[in-house]
């Protein structure tokens, strides 16, 4: 899109404005702009973000990379990839870092999908 | 492991036991001190923080009993050789000279990697950002920062499509600062805007935890758009935007950095357009940081061009305000930046902000009815305008959809250039989902929606507790990759250069140990295109090998041009077969002043046998240059061409304690036969032993006067404190022998 400077003609609204007023309106707008985008955020979440949460539970990064990947070829990523190995250690009774290798082996992924079955949805 | 002043950063050791380490502290820091006026040697300073304890000072200090006074901003400079090992030794050099905001950029690629990096390969105008090397880099930083005496920042980037897990990584490593802005990743990097900001959340909330400082990526359109000071409205917007992300996300406005670049570059008059502009942005930002950027839009192979357009960007830092001052090398517009240039950057910072110290306590920026007052106001009526139209459209991912940003239009007039991404388009688009309602997370500074609740209440404000403590509680739970590629990493790197470590073998260095590079200056009297290919050739005579033109000046299209030139040597140099002349000793000004007030002192001097040199006699007379005079010594110089006999008969008719004679010409060894006469004729008048006999050339060695008769000889650098030195030393020692 071209078009030439109407700087004169659009400004008129923010002629009488003060410079508190002007600033003022200069973060309300910015607000107005990013809060949905906080919103996307809040609601989502992102193979980075899961391998984020897996490196916090004390895995590697290929560790958590090889988790993130099943959980998402599975259709299980919007359970959160920490929940997954945090279920898994807690039907089998064993540690978190023992379910998450479990899970990179590739051993334990038919055990996960009933661990969500019949709970909240 | 400790450092000394006198001994070399080990790499070798500071690799030991990586595995182990954990960072000395957390978060960012700003400089102490600031905002109280200071006394440092003989002036009171306005403007400074505190002294480091150890400390490399600007090269005029010498004069000013060696200060070395700490501006108020952190200062940067940005590292990027894609050596992280080699990168070390610079930040230990830069460190050394005031900087303590280290940035290390990285690889070429990393931002489309899906995951971290591991081990240490090389990187391409940066370094892999990978644990293993962040440790070691922050740990060399640790102990860098003890032998400075001040806390230093080290910094990377957390952007990409693996930002979460960098910053994650940096929270566990102790990084101090990093730059953060889901734009840059959309405009610069393609990566999906969806994913890109959903990441971001993550990560700033990461980032937070760990009281990370965050600069954004905004000066970016600066660096792109064809005409970069039209952008400054939208500069504005791009920096709101993700300020006020940031703050949702939960990040203290004080840890939240503008990266701000004065917009233009002389020839244009760029005060008059940068400041209005710098103005208008700290206005709006006042809650927030400003970390100023210097121009890099304008830069070319000239160093002298860069450096003067830097100066007139801290210039600007002085008249409003910079919290972080980054310096940009001077040779950036040459090559990946080298070592000496990250120093030069980081001094250009210090000298400038040394001279400015106090400026605002005489000048005042003119606000009221004036045209910068009048531009402050149009430059955020033009941003609100920005922003108004953004929402009609529908919002910021529509924006970007319609090339809103870096169009080279000065906004609301646009030109239709601007840079365009789709929503459903880029890098990582498809990889966002939604959360389930059971979602969770068992880890702390997690961003948005996480059911912890259905595990009970008590997790819910400290999620980690359901797994016993994250990493960030417990970082003994942190799994260390030593390396994953056995030909590409440190060790081999390391052995590749072992001649060069802990030994005597010395080769020349720009970037990368025992790299070879040198950099040779000339000028060509011919015109540019052909002093290029000349200047090549005459490399390759002199053996130089890689060589390559880094820039060239026209002094006049006909007359002649200016080359710098980069080449490698492949040989090294073994230090311990060199034939190393003592260092000329030399009294301090104070001592030598006390003794000749003490004891005045009177000297005859002269050009001897047919030599009208008369330069090098004044240079170490003349108190102008800095010669013995300033010392009270009383000088009589004969003049030019003066006899042996006329010079001994003027000295003993006025009763000096020395003779100093000066020689250019060399020929047939003219100077050494004129300093046997004078020696002979010295003896025949009874005099010899009681003055002292100096002399001076550029031929003239000292071994060589003292076997032609004199007491001293002083060849080529020589300077008058040296020449004092010797004369008050040697009249001591003459009065203990009476």
């Amino acid at each position: 899109m071209k078009r030439a400077d109407d700087f004169q003609e659009r400004r008129k609204h923010l002629a009488d404005l003060s410079e508190e007023q002007l600033e003022a309106k200069f973060w309300e707008l910015a607000e107005k702009l990013v809060d949905p985008i906080v919103d996307l955020g809040y609601k989502n979440t992102s193979p980075s973000i899961e391998r984020s949460v897996l490196l916090r539970m004390g895995f590697s990064s290929v560790e958590a990379k090889s988790i993130v990947d099943n959980a998402i070829d599975r259709g299980l990523i919007g359970k959160g990839a920490g929940q997954i190995v945090y279920k898994l250690a807690d039907k089998k009774g064993i540690s978190i870092r023992e379910a998450g290798l479990l899970l990179v082996e590739g051993d334990s992924w038919d055990e996960v999908k009933p661990l969500f079955e019949g709970g909240a949805k | 492991m400790e450092l000394k002043p006198n001994e070399k950063l080990n790499i070798k050791e500071l690799l030991k036991d990586i595995e182990n380490y954990r960072p000395k502290r957390r978060g960012w820091h700003w400089r102490e001190g600031v905002g109280e006026k200071r006394q440092i040697g003989k002036f009171e300073y306005y403007d400074t923080s505190e002294n480091l304890k150890q400390s490399q000072p600007l090269p005029a200090s010498k004069y000013f009993e060696n200060i070395d006074p700490q501006p108020q901003p952190v200062i940067t400079t940005e590292i990027a050789s894609g050596r992280f090992e080699d990168d070390i030794r610079r930040m230990r050099m830069a460190a050394w000279h005031g900087a303590d905001h280290l940035m290390v950029i990285r690889t070429a690629g990393q931002s489309h990697f899906e995951s971290l990096i591991e081990g240490t390969p090389q990187g391409v105008g940066g370094i892999p950002i990978s644990r293993k090397q962040v440790r070691a880099q922050r740990k060399a930083l640790d102990l860098i920062e003890e032998e400075v005496g001040r806390p230093i920042n080290y910094h990377s980037y957390v952007s990409g499509v693996a930002g979460p897990e960098i910053a994650v990584m940096f929270a566990e490593e102790g990084v101090n600062g990093a730059h953060q802005d889901p734009q840059y990743n959309v405009l610069y990097r393609n990566i999906n805007m969806i994913r890109s900001f959903v990441d971001a959340a993550e990560a700033k909330k990461v980032m937070t935890w760990a009281d990370i400082a965050q600069i954004d990526g905004a000066h970016n359109a600066n660096a792109t758009a064809r005409e970069a000071w039209k952008v400054m409205p939208e500069l504005m917007v791009q920096h709101a935007i993700n300020s006020i992300f940031s703050v949702k996300v939960g990040m203290k406005k004080g840890n939240i950095c503008l990266s701000t670049v004065p917009p233009t570059a002389p020839p244009a008059p760029s005060m008059r357009l940068d400041l209005p502009y710098a103005v208008a942005l700290r206005d709006l930002f006042k809650e927030y940081r400003m970390r100023a950027q210097q121009n890099t839009k304008y830069m070319e192979s000239s160093a002298r061009e860069a450096t003067v357009t830097h100066v007139l960007n801290l210039l600007i830092s002085q008249l409003t305000s910079a919290d972080i001052q980054s310096t940009i090398t001077p040779d950036e517009g040459r090559n990946v930046p080298w070592h000496i240039y990250n120093i030069e950057a980081t001094d250009t910072a210090k000298q400038v902000f040394n001279g400015l110290d106090g400026l605002m306590s005489m000048v005042q920026l003119k606000r009221n009815d004036s045209e910068l007052g009048d531009m402050v106001r149009e430059l955020k009526e033009r941003a609100i305008l920005f922003m108004e139209e953004m929402l009609e459209i529908g919002g910021y991912f529509k924006a970007v959809q319609e090339g809103f940003f870096v169009d080279s239009g000065y906004y609301p007039e646009r030109n239709g250039d601007g840079i365009v991404r789709k929503i459903d388009g880029g890098v990582g688009e498809g990889t966002v989902y939604e959360r389930d309602q059971d979602y969770m997370a068992p880890v702390t500074a997690h961003f948005g929606y996480n059911n912890v609740a259905q595990y009970g209440e008590e997790y819910v404000e400290n999620p980690s507790k359901l797994i016993g403590g994250s990493t960030l509680e417990d970082p003994d739970k942190i799994i260390f990759i030593d390396e994953l590629d056995e030909s590409d990493n440190v060790n081999v790197r390391l052995e590749e250069v072992k001649d060069l470590i802990g030994t005597t073998k010395l080769k020349p260095e720009m970037e990368w140990l025992g790299d070879g590079i040198i950099l040779l200056t000339m000028f060509l009297p011919t015109d540019v295109r052909t002093a290029e290919f000349a200047a090549l050739e005459i490399a390759k005579k002199m053996n130089l090998h890689d060589c390559e033109v880094i820039h060239k000046e026209i002094m006049q299209e006909a007359e002649g041009t200016r080359i710098e030139l980069k080449g490698k040597v492949d040989f090294s140099i073994d230090t311990s077969e060199l034939v190393i002349p003592p260092k000329p000793e030399e009294m301090s000004d104070d001592q030598i002043r006390e003794d000749i007030e003490e004891k005045p002192m009177r000297v005859v001097a002269a050009t001897v046998g047919e030599d009208e040199h008369s330069v090098g006699i004044r240079e170490i007379i003349d108190i102008k240059h800095g010669g013995i005079e300033k010392y009270g010594i009383e000088c009589h110089i004969l003049g030019t061409s003066v006899s042996v006999e006329k010079l001994v008969d003027a000295a003993i008719e006025i009763n000096a304690d020395a003779i100093l004679t000066s020689t250019i010409i060399s020929h047939d060894d003219i100077h050494y036969k004129n300093m046997k006469k004078l020696h002979q004729y010295a003896i025949e008048r009874g005099v010899r032993d009681k003055m002292i006999f100096i002399a001076g050339g550029t031929q003239v060695s000292n071994e060589m006067a003292v076997a032609n008769g004199m007491d001293a000889g002083f060849g080529r650098g020589t300077k008058g404190s040296h020449v004092a030195t010797f004369l008050v030393k040697k009249r001591r020692e003459m009065a203990n022998e009476d």
